[in-house]
Order: C-alpha cells, then structure tokens, then sequence
C-alpha cells in the first residue's frame, strides 16, 4: 500500500508544493525500504539452495555436499563471509559462485557450457546459481567478511579490481565511479553508494546476495556486475571471469569486518 | 606536435595504480563477449578515456584542452535553428533506452537525461549526478549562440570538459541530430516546462 502511496505521491505533479511533496517522498521512501528490509522471502530460496545443494546431478551424479568452499569439503559455517580468496587446487581467486562452478564441473562432471547455461533466473524461475547463493551466504550471518587478501594473487586481484572500478570505457565513457563516486548522489531516485570507501561499501556489501523487490528477483554479485556493465553500454563479461571476480573482491575487501547479514531484501 | 608530446609526457608518467589501463583493457578484451549491439570494439579506449583513467578524471589543464579541441571538431551541426519540439525532447529525456545488449538495434535510443539531471519541475524521480537544469533557458534565452552550445554539449560533452562523466551521446550514435534539436528546446523553448 505503502509503495502505491509512494508511486502516487512521484506520479502528481508538482507546483508550489513542490519541496514539501520532495520531503514526503524521501520519508515514504525510507518507510518503504524499512518494510521490504523486514519481511524478506530470502527464506524460499535458501530452502531451495539447500534442496538443490544435496541434489545427486550431473554424469557422476553426485550432489555438491563435498565442495570445498574454502573451509573444508562440505563446510557451509562462515564460509561465504571468507570468500573470495585463492584456491590452491584451482589457482585462482574464486567467489562464491566461481567456486560452485568450478564444484558442479570438478564433483559432478558436468560440463561449463551446461553449468553456465542459465546462470541468472527470471521472477517466476529463479536459477540454480542464485538459490544455493542463497543457502550458502545464510551460513554466514553474523560472521565479519573477511575475504583473503594475503597470497599474492589475492593481492593482485583486489588491485585488478580497484583499477577496473576506475576503467573508463564502453559506448558512453563510464567507469564504475561514473556513477558510484561521489557522496550523495541519485541516479533517479536511487541512491549511490560510493562503493571504494569502506564506509559506504561496509553496509551495501554485507547484505548481498539479496531478493530485489522491484523484479521479485534473488540476484547475486555476478548478476550486479553483469548487469552494471550493460548499463555501461559495454559488451558482456563471462560470468566467472577474473574481470567479474576481482571487482568482487575489491568491494568485498573494502567493506572488511562489516557482520554479515543477508540476504537480505533491496528495492 | 606539442599535443603528442604532452600525451606521451602525461603516459610515460608512473602509474597511479598497478595495473596499467592498458593491461586492464587486455584483460577485459580477454573477459567479455560480444553481445547483441554490445560489441567488443567498445572497450578499445580512445584518448579521452586513456586519459581520464590515467588521471582519475583529472587531466593537465594544457593536456585537457588539446583534447578537448580534438572533441569539438567530431560536432556535426546542422545548418539553421538547432530548436526542434520540446514535446519530442520531453519523451527523448524520460527514456533511458539505447545502445545496451538487450535493445533492438535500430530502434530510437534515449537520453536517459532524467537519470542524472533535475529538468521539468513535473518529473520528480530524476538523479542528482549531474547539475539541475530547472530554468535553464530562463536566465540564458534562446539565442543562436546558446542553442549551439547546447547541441554541442549534447552531441559531445568531452569537447567542454574532458573528462565529464555525461556520455557523447550524439558521437556515440545514441541520439539521432533531430532528437538533440529537440532536447535542445526542450532546455531552451520558452513554453518548455523546463522554463515554466
């Protein structure tokens, strides 16, 4: 009710009143975020990932109960918060759905081109990479992101993923700073986060994987990046890539030490 | 001659940050694909963006006027007024459509003006990164002067100020000449709700 009210409110034009109906607005705005912030259905899709993480699949059909998600075979506690960081048997640095990848191909025998075929779902199917995020990053709640950022190829990775964040390219000359790098600004009215401090980064950061209310979505860091850089007017990344991995761990290395507490529920 | 020695003076200079910009471009020509009209050309930097990046936007006053000379010879402007419909220009301004992987190429793109810039006092939901443009054309009227000056900074807002984060939206094909006239006077009309 709240958010018809709000999309009234945006929807009247304005004359004199028009500061004060500004004023009304972001109030409504910051109720409207409190209400999608309280109650989440993050809960249907961990219930999912979880069916989906003891599933037998794949030519050795086998479930993903022995992945190694950097805490041992099979260890979900805290997992997530310590991601991403090197992986010795892979040599890389791996996210959280890096790693399940890499998991569904190495266990499960599965192929990259079907593990990745539909790796972002739609409202009404939500795909197999977005509900075991789900699942997983529960485990961590309440744990502080600590991602690695000691090897040297997790060093590397962050500072990839600083100067890509900086990178201006694509069709209309943006770098992700274009955007989300300046204090206090709106692109319409969403607010920005500048996302290379800590302190605007800490509290963005701490609540994704998260379901988007506006497109009644459960979306991950690999679809964020994906879709910014549409918006970017540039080409795709791959999903995996060290190019979407490092920007992740950048952010994630920014917002170190914020208590894990998604997922959580965005606009 | 002194602009490319300026240039190679400014790259030859150590990096803020390890890695390079060119090592960054190789390393996402490695990591994206082309999708739809989303093509992989798009991430060959060009001098303004080199620059931009190597400078976090901000560039040698010397370096960012040859630069910005260079921009302003790109800008095609078309013979007579420069004022289409404000009406057209209101619709071109709301839309943020154009030039993603998911548009059809072909179809009319927008400005995506409303994103970043306060216009209409009637569009409320409109971004802040850019300046309000509330009342511009109020205090500037509508000469032929000023009418160039916007279609200019439309088409190719690099030839004003380097390293603006407003896209070239005119040099990058997402707005046809016509669409720009008529953004130009929807800034500029007087019976523009703009100026209202």
């Amino acid at each position: 009710m709240r958010a018809i009210a709000l999309a009234a409110a945006l929807a009247v034009g304005c004359a004199a009143a028009c500061a004060a109906q500004a004023q009304d607005a972001a109030k409504e705005i910051q109720r409207y975020r409190q209400m999608i912030a309280e109650g989440s259905p993050a809960e249907l899709f961990e219930l999912e990932g979880e069916a989906l993480w003891k599933k037998p699949q794949g030519p050795k059909n086998v479930s993903l109960e022995k992945c190694d998600l950097g805490r041992g075979a099979g260890v979900l506690k805290g997992a997530y918060a310590r991601l991403p960081r090197y992986f010795k048997d892979a040599d890389r640095v791996m996210d959280l759905e890096t790693r399940l990848l890499y998991c569904m191909v190495t266990l499960q025998g599965r192929s990259q081109e079907e593990a990745t075929k539909r790796v972002f779902g739609s409202a009404d199917r939500p795909s197999e990479m977005e509900s075991l995020s789900a699942y997983i990053a529960a485990q961590s709640r309440g744990m502080k992101l600590d991602p690695g950022v000691s090897h040297p190829k997790e060093k590397q990775s962050v500072e990839l993923g600083r100067a890509l964040y900086f990178h201006r390219a694509g069709a209309w000359d943006f770098s992700c700073a274009s955007c989300h790098g300046e204090e206090g600004k709106r692109i319409r009215m969403q607010d920005l986060p500048v996302l290379y401090k800590p302190a605007s980064a800490r509290p963005i950061i701490a609540t994704w994987p998260a379901y988007r209310v506006s497109t009644s979505q459960f979306v991950t860091l690999q679809w964020r990046m994906n879709d910014c850089y549409r918006q970017m007017r540039a080409p795709e990344p791959n999903f995996g890539s060290e190019t979407t991995v490092a920007l992740i761990h950048f952010l994630t290395a920014t917002a170190k030490g914020e208590p894990y507490r998604g997922p959580g529920s965005k606009r | 001659m002194t602009r490319l020695a300026l240039l190679s003076a400014l790259l030859a200079l150590p990096a803020w940050a390890d890695p390079t910009p060119a090592e960054v471009q190789k390393i996402m020509q490695r990591d994206f694909h082309p999708r739809g009209q989303a093509t992989m050309e798009r991430l060959a930097q060009d001098g303004v963006q080199r620059v931009c990046t190597e400078t976090r936007d901000r560039p040698p006053a010397e370096v960012a006027k040859a630069l910005e000379a260079d921009q302003m010879k790109t800008i095609a402007f078309p013979q007579g007024s420069l004022m289409g419909d404000w009406k057209r220009g209101e619709t071109i301004a709301q839309s943020g459509r154009g030039l993603t992987w998911n548009d059809k190429p072909g179809e009319p793109g927008g400005g995506s003006c409303y994103n970043c810039h306060e216009l209409s006092p009637r569009e409320m939901s409109h971004g802040t990164l850019g300046p309000s443009l509330r009342g511009f054309g109020k205090t500037r009227g509508a000469s032929a002067e000023i009418q160039r000056y916007v279609y200019g900074k439309i088409y190719n807002a690099k030839a004003y100020n380097l390293c603006t984060q407003m896209p070239r939206l005119g040099l990058s094909g997402t707005l046809t000449p016509e669409q720009i006239k008529d953004l130009v006077a929807l800034l500029l009309d007087p019976a523009s709700p703009v100026n209202q």
